[in-house]
């Protein structure tokens, strides 16, 4: 399996549509649950096409989520590149584990995102209350399966 | 160089920079990035352009809901469109009669003010949009509408939805506007209780059905059903447009301030459609600009010189002005006993 063939396409394709699937409005009561579909596709092609993509693709990804949420300019890209450097520097390690524990790590990270979303927010004067912020991370961390189940899927049928 | 992280000693195939480096200066470029944009209007020129280049993706995304609406607009029954035809008919009779007795009301007005015709209408232009995406979380109450500068919409101007208040322009790109709502906790208007003319200011609490007035003392007069209207202080929102409705009025003999929240008549997390208005500007209850923009400072001298001549006695003509002129923030007018030093936001959040 020729993982770092380089699926420029399918790459930006998918993180187009998690972009879509992440910032469409929804009904306020399931807005909150909403997983994380962008980062997880940032997560997923940092560690299994580290070369392609890169962090280049965290940071675009990151500036769009900034774009979109209307938050302070930089802060999702930065949050976002450091998910992405993350995943690249363990990119090794993680992308031969088994699912569930690639899903760990992804949800780890996914953590840390939240957690320096909160500092930003934080120092930018933003309201930080609210445990509803952190709602997300469970079925973020458990879309993993689902987002490495799809783009595993179109990836290796390169 | 550091390797941790990569077992085996293999090195990342890498072409160009290695990934430290490279998230090294991306982390740089985004610090650099929130520092300007919290310091400084310097950024709004490049966010102008990216709101730009989303516009498309924006639509994007709201695609799906739109595509549906107009699929289910397509095969809506006659017969539900018809009861929907004698409703809106009904409405309108109801709404025709409402004017004309405002149209009276507006001439009593007037004779009471000493003014020899009406003031003209408040509303010089009107201007519908449709939101294409929509924030909505316990921090953050925004909306995206699909109206932009090429509209003539500008940074805080007032958005209202049918019923009532919906919140003011934050950023404004080219094609898309970001709405943010009075629930949003950072935003705060000046509002008045219609029965008894209190005024208060009411903060967004960040659920979609509620805003908060945190600042009314426990004896302050206010009942469960009250109507909020906008006070017109704070330089952004005009007098009178209706914010909400008091649904909690709690006194705690412990606090020495009441717990007051009330229920946007906008509906604000369904309605699909807003409005931009654009004010006269010098009307009585046209919002006071922060910084007295010499036009509509001279609009309002000529306002204040076609008053007097009337025979009716100068304090009541007066009277409506200085509210209009006050520049200040509402702080001023506001009930005494609020720490308004620790009003967060006041109505320019941003």
């Amino acid at each position: 399996m020729n993982r770092d063939s380089e699926p420029r396409g399918v790459m930006l394709l998918s993180a187009l549509i998690g972009l879509v699937l992440q910032v469409i409005p929804l009904p306020s009561l399931i807005a909150p649950v909403r997983p994380a579909f962008l980062v997880v596709v940032v997560i997923y092609w940092s560690l299994m096409a580290p070369r392609a993509g890169g962090l280049t693709l965290a940071f675009i990804s990151g500036l769009a989520l900034d774009v979109f949420k209307g938050a302070v300019l930089g802060q999702y890209a930065l949050t976002t590149s450091l998910v992405g450097y993350i995943a690249i520097r363990q990119h090794n390690l993680i992308r031969n584990k088994p699912p569930f524990e690639q899903m760990i790590f992804a949800g780890l990270v996914l953590f840390l995102w939240e957690l320096v979303l909160l500092l930003i927010d934080g120092w930018a004067g933003q309201s930080v209350s609210g445990a509803l912020r952190w709602l997300h991370l469970p079925f973020s961390a458990l879309s993993w399966f689902l987002v490495a189940g799809v783009l595993g899927r179109l990836h290796s049928s390169r | 160089m550091a390797r941790f992280g990569i077992p085996a000693g293999r090195a990342l195939p890498q072409r160009g920079p290695a990934p430290g480096f490279r998230f090294f200066l991306y982390a740089l470029l985004s610090v650099l990035l929130m520092f300007l944009d919290r310091r400084g209007d310097w950024l709004e020129r490049v966010r102008y352009g990216l709101q730009a280049a989303a516009y498309p993706l924006q639509l994007a995304v709201n695609s799906p809901s739109a595509a549906w609406r107009w699929t289910s607009s397509i095969f809506e029954a006659r017969d539900k469109l018809q009861i929907e035809n004698k409703a809106l008919r009904a409405e309108l009779r109801k709404l025709e009669l409402s004017t004309m007795r405002n149209a009276a009301l507006e001439r009593e007005n007037a004779q009471l003010r000493g003014l020899k015709t009406s003031l003209p209408p408040l509303t010089d232009k009107w201007l519908a949009g449709e939101v294409i995406s929509v924030e909505s979380s316990t921090l953050r109450q925004r909306l995206v509408i699909n109206r932009g500068a090429n509209h003539a919409v500008f940074k805080g101007q007032t958005v209202v939805a049918n019923a009532g208040l919906l919140g003011q322009t934050l950023r404004v790109g080219p094609w898309s506007a970001e709405v943010i709502l009075i629930t949003d906790p950072e935003h705060a208007v000046p509002v008045q209780i219609v029965r008894n003319g209190l005024r208060t200011i009411a903060v967004g609490s960040g659920e979609a059905d509620a805003i908060s007035l945190p600042y009314l003392p426990i004896q302050s007069d206010v009942e469960v059903g009250d109507l909020l209207v906008t006070s017109g202080l704070g330089g952004v929102f005009p007098a009178g447009f209706p914010v909400a409705r008091v649904t909690e009025a709690r006194r705690d003999t412990g606090s020495a301030l009441a717990l007051v929240r009330a229920k946007p008549l906008a509906a604000l997390d369904r309605d699909r459609e807003v409005g931009f208005v654009w004010f006269r500007p010098g009307h009585t209850a046209a919002p006071a600009t922060e910084t007295p923009d010499p036009k509509a400072a001279a609009a309002l001298g000529i306002e204040a010189q076609r008053a007097p001549p009337s025979p009716a006695p100068a304090p009541v003509v007066a009277a409506p002005t200085p509210v209009v002129a006050a520049p200040g923030p509402a702080a001023t007018t506001a009930p005494p006993v609020a720490p308004m030093g620790a009003t967060p936001p006041t109505t320019g959040a941003r």
